[in-house]
């Protein structure tokens, strides 16, 4: 790209300004605003609000549940992405379009058929329900919500790495006499490994301040509360404080999982190209 | 996509000689089946279902609630807002990418950092975002009840949370970084040359613009455009914090569904389920049009291999982010 001192092209100081104006008006000044809010509480109020009770359990629903819908996502996930990259089978095309369809579905759908689903006469309830295993309503039906909605991330992230893979590295080990599970295990899985964690941590942000599909299928009871949900229910009773409060803690945490996956994505490039 | 071009090319010759690098037969159909099991209880179930569901009381029904007064006016509202918060995506979008893509200046990294940050938040601190600065008890709330707006001789108090511009706001924060983030590689990849020859043959800017950088970066523009429609229509987080779901007024497709769903009798379920429909429709037709434009973008790139003299940069895959 031409530097900026040989760059004839028109238009810089009209296109940053609207940039600069739009990005002000719809991300910094909300931003700020609820930064300023946060401030001006006591720092004592803000540590009770943030850690009360009830606050607490809705962080450990909240991550439990993310953390365990975004193992499901990596075991999965990597799977799928290697059953579509490396075989050829009827309908190959039409699942790896699919694969987006999480992304795509708006998430009220989601929770809305997922909960379906998984009630007694649903498709899938009508069989799990006599064997006494309850997803409707439960923590359960979070952590399936949330798989749902993270399944794209690993399969998205693995995709590209494994067509990049190169098969002489496998031929070798072959040679080497190595089977195909320790090829996998020793040769594949290390050059896998930063993106598979790179998709983990995306499905796993995502899955924290995931909201819709959630209130679909959760008995949003005081056990079953997440904490996006405990942020609504705090805006309800006016207690505003609170929310923000909670709505901090939330922030924090996306920043330290977005900082971790620019460092996840960095270090996954240098096993690319 | 691309992977599949590049097996065209490259791996054909080594089909013979993959024996040792192939699983057994067994193991592949075993991997195939579980993988494939894992995507009818995640995909096609779950899609299924919502059509099932919806004319579970017979066609009639499903089109009687979807005329009903309240879901009428849901699906208005969410045109109206996906009407004026996509053009403001799509002005912003094309400005932050020109501005970065064909511009050299300190700060890039931070900006581009900036634009993605809507991403990382949660849809319901989206929401209380903008509650913080118009609610009652907000930053602008009094100011704003304060200062009604004489128009025509009549008064009217301007109204932002439990109200359409509040919806309009918190739905345009949520699709902020779609169609920039899916111009910016397009642009950069185009470089600057062609605009260059264009001015330098005494084209205005404006010409340069439309004639030479647009058509080269449409399949990206449209499919930033497309990504952030059926995001901007299926919004619910941060919706339903400022919209107090007042029926008939400030409620949108999703929350309709959910109150719907709320009704609790069969035929209010199976109505929730008729709108859901048609969300679930958008989700197909946004599915079927990316899949074409990322076949169009192949049908270029393997156009551009065959002509060798052209350098092309390797087209760029779909990054599991661009659907946020």
């Amino acid at each position: 790209m031409a530097t900026r001192k040989f760059n004839a092209l028109p238009g810089f100081g009209l296109t940053m300004g609207v940039t600069a104006f739009f990005l002000t008006v719809m991300v910094l000044i909300p931003f700020a605003g609820l930064v300023i809010r946060a401030c001006g509480l006591d720092w004592h109020d803000f540590w009770q609000l943030a850690t009360n009770k009830r606050a607490m359990e809705a962080y450990r629903l909240t991550f439990g549940a993310s953390f365990v819908a975004a193992i499901a996502n990596v075991v999965f996930g990597t799977l799928l992405a290697w059953v579509l990259v490396r075989y050829e089978f009827p309908g190959r095309r039409f699942i790896d379009a699919m694969v987006d369809f999480p992304f795509a579905l708006p998430t009220a759908v989601a929770g809305l058929t997922l909960a379906n689903l998984f009630v007694g006469n649903g498709w899938l309830g009508r069989f799990l329900v006599p064997l006494g295993i309850n997803v409707a309503f439960t923590p359960l039906g979070i952590v399936v919500a949330l798989t749902f909605v993270g399944m794209p991330f690993v399969v998205r992230t693995l995709q590209p790495v494994l067509e990049h893979l190169e098969r002489e590295v496998e031929e070798a080990a072959a040679t080497l006499g190595a089977g195909r599970l320790r090829t996998f295990v020793t040769v594949i899985g290390p050059t896998l490994l930063p993106s598979m964690l790179t998709g983990f941590a995306l499905a796993f942000a995502r899955a924290i301040g995931e909201y819709g599909s959630v209130v679909f299928i959760s008995s949003n009871k005081r056990g079953d509360e997440i904490a996006p949900l405990l942020i609504m229910n705090r805006l309800e009773s006016y207690d505003y404080t609170g929310a923000i409060a909670l709505a901090v803690v939330l922030l924090v945490f996306s920043f330290i999982l977005l900082a971790i996956i620019n460092v996840l994505e960095q270090w996954a490039s240098h096993f690319q190209s | 996509m691309a992977g599949a071009v590049k097996r065209k090319i490259t791996g054909d010759s080594h089909r013979q000689s993959r024996r040792g690098t192939e699983e057994s037969p067994i193991v592949k159909w075993v991997l195939i089946s579980v993988a494939m099991a894992f995507c009818v209880v995640f995909l096609l179930l779950p899609l299924a279902n919502v059509f099932a569901q919806a004319l579970q009381l017979g066609v009639s029904a499903y089109f009687k609630a979807l005329i009903d007064p309240n879901s009428w006016s849901a699906i208005r509202l969410t045109l109206i807002v996906s009407a004026i918060s996509v053009p403001l995506n799509v002005i912003f979008g094309v400005c932050a990418a020109w501005a970065i893509a064909k511009f050299n200046f300190r700060g890039k990294s931070l900006l581009i950092t900036l634009i993605d940050l809507p991403f990382s938040v949660s849809p319901v601190v989206a929401g209380l975002m903008f509650v913080v600065l118009f609610g009652m008890n907000g930053f602008f709330g009094h100011w704003l009840q304060d200062h009604p707006v004489h128009l025509f001789g009549k008064v009217y108090e301007i109204k932002i949370i439990f109200a359409i511009p509040g919806i309009v706001l918190a739905t345009t924060f949520v699709t902020f970084p779609f169609v920039a983030r899916e111009l910016i590689p397009v642009m950069q990849a185009t470089g600057t040359e062609q605009e260059q020859a264009a001015l330098t043959l005494g084209a205005s800017g404006w010409t340069t613009f439309w004639h030479v950088t647009l058509p080269s970066v449409k399949w990206g523009l449209i499919y930033g455009i497309i990504l952030c429609n059926a995001r901007a229509m299926g919004e619910f987080g941060a919706v339903s914090v400022v919209s107090g779901g007042i029926v008939g007024r400030t409620e949108t497709m999703p929350l309709r569904v959910q109150s719907l769903w709320q009704g609790g009798s069969t035929e209010s379920e199976a109505a929730a389920f008729a709108v859901a429909s048609l969300l679930a429709v958008l989700a197909l037709v946004t599915l079927g049009l990316k899949t074409f434009l990322e076949w169009q973008q192949e049908r270029d790139f393997e156009r551009a291999q065959q002509a060798p003299a052209t350098t092309q940069e390797e087209r760029r895959f779909p990054s599991p982010e661009d659907f946020r």
